[in-house]
């Protein structure tokens, strides 16, 4: 393994900002692995130094199959992460909204910039990702419709669902987009958690990754058995809305098998208590996505749960 | 009269409302917008609506057809200090056209959206954020520029931006509505979380001058015509910072300057040197300059315009 400094950023006031990548074999330019690039990604960074962890040990057991390159970049923005803040510290700007990046434009745009340069060119790009919505989801494997998505490959990380976008125009500077555009087969990993860390979702995601990249001959490491993957394109996805705003107490998590007419949870009103409305599921499925935040918005997304076939 | 376009229930005992001013007379049919407010650190339209409501209101018998005010498509942001929607991570200016079925916030947006469909013009104000300041400026695609360019020569600008379509800007309000027919010019002037009153009373003299020729206003103007300068008739140049420091700045925003004259510095206050001088290097206008002292290298610190 090579420890590299690939960025570095002077700041103003603060210590110089760096990005760091972790280089495991040579030759082919095989799998990019990006964790963090907002500053409450804690469970996507902790998942990124597990799985360079992994590699010290299968490198050190030989296990890492000649002429496979891997890159592992754990953090783009800890200087977000630092202060608990989730986009760039300086302008609240959101470096996973800036690709393919521009070396001579603004701040985020170099470090996308200098990110996509490093990453661009291999045959696999993961991301750990998080939603633009707070809430938690069951570990899946995301794709951009671009045309060049390869959904069923996505299968090969063993995970519950693999799910396909469309891409809206503001979707077209993300780096799952782009990643695409430039020919390296992208998938976003969401392992459920953001700002507080899970080990359960954490392994999960770690022995997704390692599957994935022994499934295609990068390393060898057996993994435990996997799920048989489910693809769920986002349109298929039943939204639960809240009729009204107020304490959400919830019945129901991700992965849960509902049935039609089950009671899912309460809103609250937040002066007596009493129900303000009961949340029930509309359909037979699985809930994929629940929020997760104790205060609800008239509106608000409670649940996207899948259809059953 | 004052209407509630949206109105959504939040946790706590509280509406969120979006809500415009209604003024109508005459018996035109006309219907004239004014927007500001979605990003909640831009005030300068505050000062527009303000002065634009309380006029056509003291001085009906002028006008002809309905003028519409939102002073606050995002009122969370604004009472909050808060560029976006609070609770939510995307810029409301990218969700457009929005989706009723979407989050709270794509849901607003879907309403803001049809409540405008359908004027005959809305101006859509900006203004910058609180880094930059900006000469009153319109901002129109190459994709509209027929269409709105003469609209925006009337509004006593001092500056015309025709700029490239950018496929991320197809998520904003004014792509929304003038790719649904209803013609949208986007005004930036002065700077975030400040009002510069000058340039609000220029814009409403502007504003008058597009209704009187649009037969909505007969009422008079007291700014005489403005020409205002084409970004097609020379170039647009970016100046962002090499280094990260604190910038001192030298000119004015507004303010023409020479070839080889010094825009400002960026110095290092605990070393005390100068880390980088930035210079013209043509002649032109300084038609935006950095607000915020602290800079990264690569913040934008000032955009020139240079005549061919």
């Amino acid at each position: 393994m090579k420890k590299e400094l690939l960025f570095t950023l002077k700041s103003p006031c603060r210590d110089t900002f760096r990005i760091h990548g972790f280089r495991f074999g040579s030759g082919k330019k095989s799998v990019a692995i990006v964790g963090a690039m907002r500053g409450d990604e804690v469970q996507q960074q902790y998942v990124c130094a597990r799985v360079v962890n992994a590699l010290l040990t299968l490198e050190d057991r030989g296990a890492i199959n000649p002429e496979h390159e891997i890159l592992v970049i754990p953090s783009a923005n800890h200087f977000s992460m630092n202060i608990s803040k989730r986009f760039w510290a300086m302008d609240n700007t959101d470096v996973n909204r800036m690709f393919p990046g521009f070396s001579q434009g603004e701040t985020t745009q170099r470090i996308a910039a200098a990110l996509f340069k490093q990453v661009q060119g291999y045959s696999y790009g993961i991301q750990l990702a998080s939603f633009y919505m707070s809430g938690d989801c069951v570990p899946h494997i995301r794709m951009m419709r671009t045309g060049y998505e390869d959904e069923p490959l996505g299968k090969s990380f063993g995970l519950p669902y693999t799910m396909t976008c469309q891409p809206r125009p503001y979707d077209t500077t993300l780096l799952n987009y782009n990643w695409q555009i430039w020919k390296t087969k992208a998938y976003s990993l969401y392992c459920g958690q953001t700002a507080s860390l899970d080990e359960q979702s954490a392994q999960t995601a770690i022995s997704a990754i390692l599957r994935f990249m022994d499934s295609q001959g990068i390393i060898k490491s057996p993994q435990s058995p996997a799920f048989l993957s489910q693809h769920v394109p986002e349109e298929k996805l039943v939204h639960i809305k809240a009729h009204k705003a107020g304490i959400l107490f919830l019945m129901s998590k991700p992965h849960d098998h509902v049935a039609r007419g089950q009671i899912l949870g309460h809103i609250l009103d937040p002066y007596d208590g009493s129900i303000r409305w009961e949340i029930q599921s509309p359909i037979d499925g699985t809930i994929f996505h629940a929020a997760n935040k104790p205060l609800v918005l008239e509106n608000g997304l409670l649940f996207r749960i899948i259809p059953d076939a | 009269m004052i209407k509630t376009i949206l109105s959504s229930e939040l946790p706590v005992d509280e509406q969120l409302l979006i809500q415009k001013q209604s003024i109508t007379s005459g018996t035109g049919n006309k219907r004239f917008c004014v927007v500001t407010g979605t990003h909640g650190d831009e005030l300068e339209g505050q000062y527009v609506c303000y002065l634009l409501s309380r006029l056509l209101q003291e001085n009906k018998d002028k006008l002809n057809g309905t003028v519409e005010i939102y002073p606050a498509l995002n009122p969370l942001g604004i009472d909050s200090t808060t560029r976006g929607v609070p609770n939510f991570d995307l810029d409301m200016n990218r969700i457009f056209p929005g989706d009723p079925h979407g989050s709270m916030a794509e849901s607003t947006v879907h309403g803001i959206l049809q409540d405008l469909v359908g004027a005959d013009l809305v101006i859509d104000i900006h203004a910058s954020n609180i880094f930059l300041r900006e000469v009153p400026q319109a901002r129109i695609s190459t994709s509209t520029v027929d269409k709105l360019l003469p609209i925006a020569e009337q509004l006593h600008l001092e500056f015309i931006w025709i700029h490239e379509a950018v496929t991320v800007l197809e998520s904003t309000l004014a792509y929304a509505l003038n790719e649904r027919d209803t013609p949208v010019v986007v005004v930036e002037m002065g700077v975030g979380l400040r009002i510069t009153q000058e340039y609000g009373e220029r814009l409403v003299q502007g504003i008058l001058n597009v209704m009187t020729d649009m037969g909505m206003w007969t009422g008079p103007i007291s700014l005489p015509p403005c020409e205002s300068i084409l970004s097609t008739t020379g170039e647009v140049e970016f100046f962002n910072a090499s280094e990260s420091g604190i910038f001192i700045p030298y000119v004015d925003h507004s303010m023409e300057v020479s070839a080889g004259q010094i825009l400002g510095e960026i110095v290092d206050p605990l070393a005390g040197t100068v880390l980088e001088s930035i210079y013209a290097k043509e002649d032109g206008l300084v038609f935006t300059i950095r607000a915020y002292p602290v800079v990264y290298e690569g913040s934008l610190i000032a955009r020139m315009f240079t005549k061919r």
